[in-house]
Order: structure tokens, then sequence, then C-alpha cells
């Protein structure tokens, strides 16, 4: 059945057989109005309540924040054992969820891999909202957040200057560079598709937004060429700035002298859970969207699974460096490490280590099952359990790491306080309140990009038997 | 300026503007106005068609050349700010270490140099494009909205030495352009 109708197959269980990249054989006009439509129109019947709900725990965020102004940074958990704990968990975690959305921009698009612009836009859009949401711990972490532009080197009355030997530093000019470049690279994304919305928007406050926004694209092609190498030019800039990005953050482990943290396998083992749980949290946006939005044509199963097998790769790679830390920590014959590991698994936090180990490890296994990753259900629930593994990976690291000094006498156990909670909780209603609004207001397929890799897009047809340029 | 706007003589046209409907049809235009010798014509797609630079003997975009220098700027800033910072202004001694461990400074160096190239690409993109620009005659043709959702329009503009109002008309009425209109600049 799947080599006579190719236009109705989703996935392809020959392997010979390619599933489309769109659904449906829409023609460029269907296109405009299937995304179009969903950012000028009236949105969904539900949009205004969960905006309501992401708000709610957005205002959530900023009462806890301005607890922590209001008395320092005491309210949380931390003590002098456990310096560091829900703070730097949360910004990690954050920062990890974003490098899903430049992956899929940049280096699937280096690599050609044409199933990308379906998802591209929202996972940009994602990006951006994460390293936001990352961006709150470090800001509010300095405590006297009004002094926070003393990260950056700003000639000052002091004489001083930071010290450009410090990881923490490092970090300020990676997020930094890496929230600018992503929001230019999904800025310049979205400037044709904003023209799209300008030309056929009907009210008079849309045309004068959208037509600022688009900056009077006009789609010439003289300006698509220029276009289309920066495009390319961007993706090459992303592509090693988002390894780097992430090798950073963990730089601000391994540079350290703590057991569990001083390893060489940090950079490559942050990426790859990165991208892990990137990945994991775009499918999970992206099944409930495409279903909310009617958006199954675009966003195919073909893509979910595609994604899915990354998710499945990702993980293993997790799941190596997990026991590749363990057998370092032998091999090393350092007292100190070995404890720590062992501590690790079979200590007072066993129970976070084992529910990273299932979550990150166990369940993302099943994906090797095609029933299993191109079940809708499964995937919405396996992508969750692996952002929550990926939430406890980095709260294993921290914490188990901390919370057994050189000296016992030091020895302590971190329990989160109220902040902590309602300032985690809070990151989330930030994140998703720019992303009810976007989904709702701006194209979340690259309109364009899609029309671009339609069949009917090709200026040779195969019948016209015309051999090219 | 002032006997210009009375006087009531007719303005030449800024172009003469027609669109396709398939990006076969606007490849096949670009080809056919490039071999009549035509320089000062443009398409106005919905998106990149594959090869139409090469169709309408477009020159390659020299944007490159504009994201080297960015980062190489940017490269050059980062090693005199970490330079003069840890070394001259502020010195500080951390395990014996030299005041300029550049070994240290290459993550702050390499995030500076792409943030440069990055910032060179966006606003070199814009420049060579000489965007934004609110208005343009093109925008003026009925139809025009279409070019950014199913339409491949081709304008040939007036001050091109081959242009002439007849016969640049019936050359695109030759290549089944619709809705073949004069704009006015």
């Amino acid at each position: 059945m799947s080599a006579t109708t190719p236009l109705q197959i989703d996935v392809a269980d020959d392997p010979r057989v390619r599933a489309p990249l769109v659904l449906g054989a829409p023609d460029f006009r269907s296109i405009t109005d299937k995304v179009a439509g969903i950012a000028l129109g009236g949105g969904p019947r539900r949009w205004p309540l969960a905006l309501a709900l992401t708000v709610s725990l957005l205002l959530v965020l900023l009462g806890s924040l301005g607890e922590l102004v209001a008395r320092g940074t005491g309210v949380w958990g931390l003590n002098t054992t456990v310096g560091w704990a829900w703070d730097i968990t949360g910004f990690v975690f954050w920062i990890g969820i974003g490098h899903a959305g430049t992956l899929i921009s940049a280096i699937l698009f280096l690599f050609r891999q044409k199933w990308r612009t379906s998802i591209n836009r929202a996972a940009e859009a994602m990006t951006i909202f994460a390293v936001l949401s990352a961006a709150v711990y470090p800001v509010f972490h300095v405590g006297r957040v009004w002094l926070v532009y003393w990260l950056f080197p700003i000639p000052n009355q002091m004489g001083t200057w930071p010290n450009f030997k410090s990881p923490l530093l490092w970090d300020v000019f990676a997020v930094s560079t890496y929230a600018t470049v992503s929001l230019l690279f999904w800025y310049v994304g979205l400037v044709p598709d904003l023209a799209t919305l300008r030309d056929r928007a009907t009210s008079r406050a849309r045309q004068i937004i959208f037509g600022v926004l688009a900056i009077g694209w006009r789609g010439s092609h003289r300006h698509w060429l220029h276009y289309e190498r920066a495009y390319l030019l961007l993706a090459g800039l992303s592509t090693p700035l988002v390894l780097s990005v992430h090798t950073i953050v963990s730089f601000d482990f391994a540079v350290s002298v703590i057991p569990g943290w001083h390893t060489t396998i940090f950079p490559p083992y942050f990426v790859a859970g990165a991208i892990f749980s990137g990945f994991a949290m775009v499918v999970t946006l992206m099944v409930v969207a495409r279903r909310i939005f009617g958006l199954e044509g675009l966003v195919t199963l073909r893509h979910l699974e595609n994604m899915n097998k990354i998710i499945l790769a990702t993980g293993t790679m997790v799941g190596y460096a997990y026991g590749v830390e363990f057998f370092t920590a032998w091999y090393s014959g350092n007292p100190y490490e070995r404890f720590t590991f062992l501590n690790r698994a079979f200590g007072p936090y066993a129970w976070a280590y084992w529910t990273m180990v299932s979550c990150n490890v166990i369940f993302p296994q099943l994906f090797w099952l095609k029933r299993v990753r191109t079940s809708i259900p499964a995937m919405l629930v396996i992508t969750i359990l692996v952002n929550v593994g990926m939430w406890f990976e980095r709260f294993v690291i921290v914490v188990t790491s901390l919370h057994r000094d050189y000296l016992p006498s030091s020895w302590s156990y971190f329990r989160p306080s109220l902040f902590d909670i309602s300032t985690f909780i809070g990151t989330f209603g930030l994140f998703f309140t720019l992303c009810l609004l976007f989904v709702r207001y701006l194209p979340m397929v690259a309109i364009s990009e899609v029309k671009g890799i339609l069949p009917a897009a090709d200026p040779h047809p195969r019948a016209e038997g015309h051999h090219g340029a | 300026m002032e006997p210009d706007r009375e006087s009531p003589k007719p303005s030449a046209p800024f172009a003469l503007m027609g669109y396709f409907l398939t990006p076969a049809e606007i490849h096949r235009a670009c080809e056919a106005l490039r071999d009549a010798g035509y320089r000062r014509f443009d398409a106005h797609t919905p998106f990149p068609v594959h090869g139409l630079e090469v169709a309408m003997g477009l020159r390659p975009s020299p944007l490159p050349w504009i994201v080297l220098g960015g980062g190489a700027s940017g490269l050059a800033t980062a090693i005199a700010l970490s330079w003069y910072t840890q070394a001259v202004a502020y010195p500080l001694d951390i395990g014996g270490k030299p005041a300029f461990s550049y070994q240290a400074y290459v993550p702050v160096i390499f995030e500076l140099t792409i943030l440069f190239a990055a910032l060179a690409c966006f606003f070199g993109l814009w420049a060579l494009e000489r965007l934004p620009a609110f208005y343009h005659p093109a925008m003026k043709h009925p139809s025009f909205p279409r070019a950014t959702d199913d339409a491949f329009f081709v304008s040939v503009e007036a001050r091109d030495p081959r242009f002439d109002a007849g016969e640049t008309r019936r050359l695109l009425e030759r290549l089944g352009a619709r809705e073949i209109e004069e704009v006015a600049p």
C-alpha cells in the first residue's frame, strides 16, 4: 500500500519508500492559509484559559523573585556545604532544553535534513524562551540583582575587571552570545513569514505591527540571494556555538576540583544530554500543538518519529556517559572519586539517582520499537519522563557531589525551601506563557521554507525532462 | 519641487510587472529576460526558487566577506579585551598563573568571534538589501500581496536600457505573465 499511495502514508514501513514531508498534497496557498490562519484567526477557544493558567505561574515566579530580592538568597534552601542546588539545576535544565532548537535549525540545516522545516520555527522559539527561563537563575542568584551588570567587563570607578580565568565568566559570554545569536537567527527566519502575515492581515493594528516587523520584505530575488547566504552563515555560526555553550556550562563543574565534577567526559556528555532533553521538550510541545491547531499534515508522524530516534540515540549516549563515569571513578584509583559515585548510587540521594537512570536510560529504550515511537500517547509519556530524568541528572550531579564534603563534619543533606520550588515552577510559567503567545500570534511553522520543499516548488519538474542549468 | 508637483504630465512608470503561478514559469521568464539582454529586472517570490539567481544572471552575494570581517574583528577585540583587562589593568595572581594565560581566555575569545560574526551577518544582510524600506514601487501592483503567498512576480524596470513599454509587454505576454501592469514610482 505504501508504494501506490505515497501522499497518504505517514510513516513508511518499507525502508525504500520515504514518507512525504507534508501530507495531503497541499499547494502554496493552502500552506499560507493554514499557518497564517492560525496567527491571524481568533485562536482556539481554550487558549485564554491556558494563558490565564501560565500567567498565574508567571506571577508565582515574580512573587518568588520579589521575595528573594527583598530578603536575599537565604530564602533558598542552600547551606554552607550545598551552596548550589536547584538554582544551577534549573539553569542547566533550561539551557539544555534550548539546545534542541538550535540543533534543528542549524545542524540539521547543514546536513540538508529537509524534514526540519516543519518544526524548526517552533523549536527555535522554544530555544529563546528556554534561554530566558535559564537566565532568571544566574541573574537572581547574584542576590543584589541591580548589580548584575558587574558580570560584564565594563569600566568602573573601582578599577576592577571580571576574572577571565573563571568558568563562570565564560558562561556569561557563552549564554549571552547564545541568546543573541538565537534571536537573530530566529528573526531572520521570521521576516518572510511576517511579510506574509502583513499582506494577509485585515485589521489595521496587525497590518502596522507586522508591517514594521517585516521591515518591508517584498520577496525580491535579489534579496533572497543574500538571505539564503545569510541563513547558511548563521547556521554555520550557530553550530559550533551551540556545542560550545553546553561545553562551557559543563566547565562550570569540570574545571573545579570537586569529585564527581572534575572529569573530561563532561563536555560531550552535557551536549548529548542537552540535545536529549531539548528534543524531548520539542516532541512534548509539538504533539500538543499539532493536535490543537490541526497541523497533523505539516508536522507529521514522520517528523515525530525522527525526533524520537534522536532521543533514543542521545539517551543511549547519556546512558553510556553514566557508565563511563563509574568506570573512571574505579579506574582512577582515587578514593574520593570512588566514594562519590558509590554514594550517588547507594547514598542518601539514591532515590534521585535511580529516578534519573530509569527516566533517561531505561524508558527511552522503548523507542527501539516502531510501535512505541509512532504512538502519540507513548511518546508524550516518555518525553515528559525524559525531562523529569534530565532535571534529576543535573540535581544528582550538583547536589550529590557537594553534600559529602572532603570534611565529614560538614556533610549535610539539601532540602529545597518553598521558594526553591516556587521559583522553579514559576520558570515554567514564564516559558509556557511565551510559548502560548508565540503559537497564537506568530507563524509557528516556517511558511516560506515549507513551500520550498513541496514537489511543486521545483522549477524543473521531472516530467519536462529539463536537465537544469 | 513646486513646479514638479503641479505639472500634470504623465510620469514615467517605475516598472512593468506581471506574475506567474509556478516556479517553472518564473524560471523560464527570467532566463528569457536575461537572454533578451535585460539587466534591471527582479523576481518577487514567496520562497527562494532554486536556481533563479542563475536564470537572472545575478552575481554571488558578498555577504561571506562581511561575516569574515565581523569574525576577525571579534577575534581581535576579544584578544585585546582579555589582554588589557587581565594583564594590564587588573592582573590577578591566581595559582601563580601568568597574567596573560591565553589558554583560559579561549572560551571568551571564541564566543566574541561568533557574536561579532553573527552581528555582521545580521546587519550586513539588511544593509545589502537596503532594508528596512517600508515603501517600494513594486508593492503598487494590485495583486502584489500574493507575492508572499502563491504568485511569482517579475518586474522589469523602466530604466533598463532595453526597456520599451510595448515590446517588453509583448515579451511578458508571450511568456504567459498575468495581470501585466505598469507601476508608478
